[in-house]
């Protein structure tokens, strides 16, 4: 056997997770897709005592269109939100995002709630979910509390969801009408983690100036970082190539990566910087092509 | 603590009871006897162990078998039909899509999801849709070149499109 032994329960639906998770002690986990969390039990990294099975629950996979926003349930699989024909329409950004997560096999498993609850600081969702103005709705025997994105993430693999709680759905908030994205990321291979990353929305008016700006970082930080600075820089200019520049720099002064083995945080510093100016180009392209 | 699971097995009722921690593979492996789908690294990145459970290729190192329960998987053994291989088998086999053939077992699996998805693949999209798949022996060229072959040789039926 690769994972150490726990006590498995079936969960029937999320209210039955909270019920089983308050009866069964601090050191019990809900086990999602498992894409994380069995490979890291293989490894025996981690060893819970109880895990609590969501990932059969009854209408698990779930994308509901709301007025400004869609709802995604926790549990939905990252490959049913990629192939989302709404997603698609309304969330382009957050399809392309969803493709660099790992490979098709996982994101056939993997789920979105699992993804951000983890908060791996160098995934891609946690930053669309800075990106998108997310609110996390957590459930427990208690009762119910929404938490927005720029609140969820704590430090590394620790958001504000508390050992007794559940993350029960996600509601992302659609930009404005006259928004482009753009999103590049640096990784070793195809699926891998990205080393670092950037993604942007920006909205124009009729004018050609910036109204709005979402900047998220991945891969730079102990959490993933909504760069209000950079983006501040960009309202009510219009494109140039120094404006780009000028908010990208402000990037760099904000992040505090680390070095591992695979680079510097210098490194990760000035790619981050690189890939902002990137995504911005092709934020303001698109916004543009749609005006 | 053990646990009963019961699901189909290439179309074959099977119920057992195991500890928790068995992982799909194992139980495929080590109960069943089917030996066809590898494991290589134990962690999702290989792609060696990859299984259809309800239709979709997902990699059977991690996850338990547990979260199998009431599913539908196919391993690799369940793709020919009366003896006769499944066209993505015939294709690697004819185009010599193997070398060691340790990965076979997954890059197959995982192809006949793409051929699901998308019939008419390029040689780019098969190339992007092998990314969850590694070759040590580096023979990629033999296994684009055997999906590609397949992919003329679908019937419709199991050529037809989903969204595995």
């Amino acid at each position: 056997m690769k994972p150490a032994a726990f006590d498995y329960h079936r969960a029937d639906n999320l209210q039955h997770a909270c019920e089983l998770l308050s009866s069964s002690g601090d050191d019990s986990k809900i086990l999602a897709g498992g894409q994380t969390l069995i490979a890291m039990m293989n490894f025996r990294l981690a060893r819970p005592k109880v895990l609590i099975d969501v990932s059969n629950i009854a209408d698990g996979n779930q994308v509901l269109d709301e007025d400004g926003g869609i709802r995604i349930r926790a549990t939905t699989v990252q490959r049913f939100v990629e192939n989302s024909e709404s997603v698609q329409q309304r969330f382009p950004l957050l399809c392309h995002a969803i493709e660099h997560v790992a490979h098709f096999q996982i994101r056939n498993k993997g789920t979105i709630g699992g993804n951000l609850v983890n908060a791996d600081p160098a995934s891609e969702l946690p930053a669309m979910s800075l990106a998108f103005d997310a609110e996390f709705d957590i459930i427990s025997v208690a009762g119910r509390r929404t938490v927005s994105a720029s609140e969820f993430f704590v430090t590394y693999y620790t958001t504000v969801v508390a050992p007794n709680e559940v993350l029960s759905s996600i509601r992302f908030a659609e930009p404005p009408k006259n928004s482009g994205w753009g999103f590049h990321e640096v990784a070793r291979r195809a699926g891998d983690y990205a080393l670092a990353g950037s993604s942007a929305i920006v909205t124009l008016d009729a004018a050609g100036k910036c109204t709005r700006a979402r900047i998220a970082l991945f891969g730079v930080a102990a959490t993933p970082v909504r760069a209000t600075a950079a983006e501040d820089v960009l309202i009510g200019e219009a494109y140039s190539e120094d404006l780009l520049k000028a908010s990208a720099r402000s990037v760099q002064s904000i992040l505090d990566p680390e070095s591992d083995v695979h680079v510097t945080a210098d490194y990760r510093r000035s790619v981050a910087e690189v890939l902002t100016v990137r995504a911005l180009n092709d934020a303001f392209r698109r916004a543009k092509a749609v005006q | 603590m053990s646990i009963t699971v019961s699901l189909q097995v290439n179309g074959r009722n099977v119920s057992e009871t195991l500890e928790p921690q068995t992982l799909l593979v194992d139980f495929l492996r080590n109960h069943l006897r089917l030996t066809g789908t590898h494991v290589g690294c134990d962690t999702s990145q290989c792609g060696a162990c990859v299984v259809h459970v309800d239709g979709l290729a997902v990699k059977s190192c991690t996850l338990l078998a547990a979260q199998a329960h009431g599913t539908q998987v196919t391993t690799i053994e369940g793709l020919e039909t009366e003896g006769r291989l499944h066209p993505v088998q015939e294709a690697f086999r004819s185009e010599h899509g193997l070398q060691c053939g340790f990965c076979t077992p997954g890059m197959i699996m995982s192809a006949v999801a793409l051929l699901r998805r998308n019939p008419t693949p390029t040689e780019a999209q098969v190339r992007e849709g092998l990314e969850g798949n590694i070759c040590r022996c580096t023979g990629y060229h033999n296994i684009v070149k055997a999906i590609l072959t397949a992919s003329t040789h679908m019937p419709a039926q199991s050529a037809q499109a989903s969204r595995s």
